[in-house]
């Protein structure tokens, strides 16, 4: 417990940080299960897709060490662009081949999960035959200063960026669903496939802007992470995307808010974890966290939203 | 659909076979069982393993897999539940042979009961909490509690941590019988072992399938709340689905160990589960006959051709999406799963299909009433 | 109202779902050895009553009796235990399971023999296979449909599942046998053959407990009818009477709607 007090600050400063990019992860997530009731479990590789974006823009734009200024805002933007492109592509044609015809002919939700693992393990695999399977470092974009400090805890400019970033793509997502017309068409489906038919939503549509727009978010997280980790690999999103899937669990699957909520309060719970037991268990505590809020509040901290009106 | 060639052929053959008397029948397994101990001869290794020593490979993947696939067939093919973590029975019968051999130097028969029992009570441990969980849920808990296993078998110093466990005792050679003789330098033996194991499942797998247990079982994948309401426990069979399964993946443990000697937690990956989870699917979850030649095809594939070793996850991510696509059933389906997966019923519903699959069974229940209050659904659609 | 012979009784049950009283302080008797019908228009809570019955759901208030035990809070694979069986609105077999396989899994509530006894081939789980085999053949007789015992569930006559559904739960060894309306969707020749079977079904000992929309075929059977309005019984007393009674006209016989 001693552990525990001592590291209270610069575990809640990772914990806000990480949580962040659970939570972007977790939107995607909670998206496709809002409207298809489907565990998207190659969206872990759409994250993936996504880091292998931001670093090839880096490498592309000749990057080798530390930028500041417009040049920097410049480069993460860039980044990020290529994050969402990458992702969000990968979404939606994972949605268009391992997906679309199983829905289209009704089969068991069984099946579209392993196809979803299937289709997991052929992304993992095609970039670890085309970039090897050893870690790839990402070039060093910014200065990781020191902005000022809590406690014992030192709030860096990255984490700073990560979890800003986070909140406003969050925020804006959130206002996307709730306030445009897509998002209208998105709830609907969520809500009543087919009454939303009826009411002349192209369901298809709606599912592929579902992935897409899920797909974006985790190549944002994507574009964060490798800023901030500077570190990228063929399978890097298996242990994320899990936890990120525990974080829409924990929020409630199906609501967007609850979703970054959700991705926080992991965040927070496996570092003060393992500042207790030791940074090699956070993985178990997420775990752990995972199989207890199924067990004891399956609908999450906020409730399910989008799904369907709970049927 | 479409289908793909197959199915004209097999569905003949199996209708065939189940037209056949029981003596005739009998004649085929006898004939099965010879020609499976008479596999790792020399002549057909050339052929089927060039590259390496054959019934070195006969026993580790190929039985060890087909051996873990039956296994899981029980929880997947037949209660229809979708496990992600079995490689972690399969760990815990390894650690148990690994830790017990090196500490109190018992042997391999004496282990053997221990291992089993330890994954059983794993297998209720996590079963219990979790099989009220809806499907896809329970695969992701599943997967979760797989990589539990893993992850502390690293972190603990019990279990030897990241370099694992090493010295672990061979089974005693029983006599003077070449073919019993359990070194580090034989491998036949402990194909024969293995193969002796594999039997022993399929007769006890088989005998469920045909009993009050396997019809709950399709009962629940069928229709689980149907079946709760004609009197099937449907949670107590779930439960013993996932505990015979966990029985059946701590001896495959258990005898993996004590052939290897050395265990480490990168035995134990989640790529393995999903291995013997595409063997299970690839070869017609629920069919038996097919179960085995998945489990076959997977552990053997990449050992023939090596130079297509390093595309083998590739092409299993692939076949697996391009099954489900086309041919959901498998290539040897069982008949009853045949249509079950075709139609979106076997245990989770369809997908997109409106169908609720909800929560815990309280939520459900609940679910489904204020909806059906709200739309008038419960009494409306009789009046005709 | 509620007589103390009662097989099943409801007292003052009241189910909530959210804001909505799906039924509101019903008080129900099933007399045993009786035809016991409940009737009322679409929404009015009677299928509510069986799934409280089955325990899929839980009362919010009051409870449920039956033989003189509370069955009440129990799972609904207990009550199946206790002596109750019923059948769906929507047909709701195991469809590709046989005819005799589906009937094989109702018997099977009645069976002892553990998962150790099917692995080893205990002899008890041996007889208990030849008794549910031989009581699923002579339940498929007793509703006609010995000829389809081995073809699968989903491939048969709409008429033929009904009966299936009848025949399974009747598996399950029944005290009291629940039927949700059990004639929809039949002509009239096959609504003839129901109101037999169901009688004789009742001539073997297992009390019946219909909800029907059909009103010739409740009045023809049925010893006493109740009927329900908005979750309230509002009667419950021979059919004859029951046909006569204003406020019954005026919620149900009445309405132009529903001349089924």
């Amino acid at each position: 417990m001693h552990a525990f007090v001592t590291q209270f600050w610069p575990s809640t400063i990772d914990g806000l940080t990480i949580g962040s990019i659970y939570g972007l992860i977790a939107l995607g997530y909670t998206l496709v299960y809002g409207v298809l009731r489907l565990i998207n479990f190659a969206h872990s590789e759409v994250f993936m897709v996504g880091t292998f974006a931001s670093l090839f823009t880096l490498h592309g734009l000749g990057i080798t060490h530390a930028e500041t200024g417009f040049a920097l805002v410049g480069v993460l933007i860039l980044m990020g662009l290529a994050g969402m492109a990458g992702s969000g592509i990968t979404a939606v044609v994972l949605e268009r081949v391992a997906y679309r015809p199983l829905r289209k002919r009704g089969s068991s939700r069984l099946a579209a999960l392993i196809s979803a693992i299937g289709a997991s393990f052929f992304l993992q695999e095609v970039f670890a035959l085309r970039y090897g399977r050893d870690l790839l470092s990402f070039p060093p974009l910014m200065n990781k200063t020191v902005l000022f400090h809590i406690g014992s805890g030192q709030v860096r400019a990255d984490k700073v960026l990560v979890v800003v970033a986070a909140l406003v793509m969050a925020l804006a997502l959130d206002r996307f669903v709730n306030g445009s017309r897509l998002g209208r068409g998105v709830r609907a489906t969520a809500q009543d496939p087919d009454t939303a038919v009826l009411m002349g939503v192209n369901i298809d549509r709606i599912v592929m802007i579902t992935f897409l727009v899920g797909g974006m978010m985790a190549g944002v997280a994507a574009m964060l992470y490798g800023n901030y980790f500077e570190l990228t690999q063929y399978n890097v999103g298996f242990l994320l995307g899990i936890k990120a899937f525990t974080a829409a669990v924990l929020g409630g699957i199906g609501n967007i808010r609850g979703a970054l909520l959700g991705g926080l309060t992991l965040g927070l719970i496996e570092n003060y974890g393992g500042s207790v037991f030791g940074a090699q268990w956070k993985d178990v505590i997420a775990f752990t966290v995972l199989v207890l809020v199924l067990m004891v509040r399956p609908t999450g901290l906020l409730g399910e939203k989008l799904t369907r009106a709970r049927a | 659909m479409r289908r793909i060639g197959l199915p004209d052929v097999i569905g003949p053959i199996s209708d065939r076979w189940s037209r056949l008397p029981t003596p005739a029948r009998y004649v085929v397994y006898v004939i099965a069982i010879v020609a499976a101990f008479a596999l790792p001869a020399d002549s057909i290794g050339s052929f089927m393993s060039p590259q390496s020593d054959w019934s070195a490979i006969l026993f580790y993947p190929i039985g060890v897999y087909i051996l873990l696939a039956i296994g899981l067939n029980v929880v997947v093919g037949q209660a229809g539940l979708l496990d992600l973590g079995y490689v972690a029975f399969f760990a815990i019968g390894g650690y148990t042979m690994g830790k017990i051999g090196l500490s109190l130097k018992w042997d391999f028969w004496v282990i053997l009961p221990c291992g089993i029992a330890a994954a059983a009570v794993a297998g209720v441990i996590l079963g219990a909490p979790t099989l009220r969980l809806r499907g896809d849920y329970l695969a992701i808990v599943t997967l979760g509690f797989g990589e539990i296993i893993r992850i502390t078998a690293n972190n603990l110093n019990f279990t030897g941590g990241p370099r694992g466990l090493s010295g672990i005792p061979n089974p005693p050679s029983v006599g003077s019988f070449s073919a019993l003789q359990f070194n580090v330098a034989t491998t036949k033996p402990f194909y024969y072992l293995v193969l002796v194991m594999i039997i022993l499942a399929i007769v006890l797998v088989k005998r469920l399938e045909r009993s009050r247990v396997g019809r709950a079982w399709a009962a629940i994948r069928e229709d689980e709340d149907a079946a709760e309401v004609m009197g099937v426990p449907t949670f107590r069979f779930k439960l013993w689905a996932f505990a015979i399964g966990a029985c059946i993946g701590g001896a495959a443990g258990v005898l993996f160990a004590a052939q290897t000697i050395s265990i480490t937690p990168e035995d134990f990956p989640f790529l393995l589960s999903s291995y013997i989870v595409v063997a299970v699917v690839l070869g017609g979850s629920g069919n038996l006959a097919g179960v085995i030649l998945g489990a076959f095809l997977v552990a053997w594939l990449p050992e023939r051709f090596r130079g297509f070793a390093d595309y083998r996850v590739l092409a299993f991510g692939g076949a697996l999406v391009l099954m489900m696509i086309v041919r959901p059933e498998g290539l040897l389906p069982s008949r009853r799963r045949r249509a079950e997966l075709a139609e979106g019923t076997g245990g989770m519903g369809s997908l997109g299909g409106g169908v609720g699959g909800a929560q815990t069974q309280a939520v459900r229940i609940e679910a489904v009433e204020t909806d059906a209050v709200q739309t008038g659904a419960v009494e409306s659609e009789a009046a005709p | 109202m509620t007589e103390s012979a009662a097989l099943l009784e409801l007292r003052t049950v009241t189910q909530q779902f959210g804001g909505v009283t799906a039924l509101s302080e019903v008080d129900l008797g099933v007399p045993e050895g009786a035809i016991f019908a409940l009737i009322g228009p679409n929404g009015a809570g009677k299928t509510t009553v069986f799934n409280l019955i089955t325990g899929v759901y839980r009362p919010t208030a009051g409870s449920l009796w039956f033989g003189g035990a509370k069955i009440s809070g129990k799972r609904p694979h207990e009550v199946a235990r206790v002596g109750i069986a019923r059948t769906f609105q929507n047909i709701r077999l195991f469809d590709n399971m046989s005819a005799l396989e589906n009937v094989m899994v109702g018997a099977d509530a009645r069976h002892d023999s553990s998962v150790v006894g099917a692995a080893l081939g205990l002899r008890r789980h041996r007889r208990e296979e030849r008794d549910g085999r031989e009581r699923g053949m002579q339940l498929l007789d007793l509703v006609g449909i010995t000829r389809v015992a081995e073809d699968t569930a989903k491939g048969l006559s709409y008429g033929d599942q009904r009966r299936l559904e009848i025949a399974r739960a009747l598996a399950t060894q029944p005290r009291l046998l629940l039927l949700d309306e059990p004639a929809a969707g039949m002509n009239p020749a096959e609504k003839e053959q129901l109101g037999v079977l169901i009688r004789k079904i009742r001539d073997i000992g297992v009390t019946v407990f219909l909800i029907e929309h059909d009103m010739g075929l409740v009045m023809q059977v049925s010893d006493r009818v109740a009927v329900l309005d908005f979750g309230q019984k509002i009667a419950d007393d021979t059919p004859s009477a029951v046909r006569t009674d204003p406020r019954v006209i005026e919620a149900y016989l009445g309405a132009p709607a529903d001349a089924t």
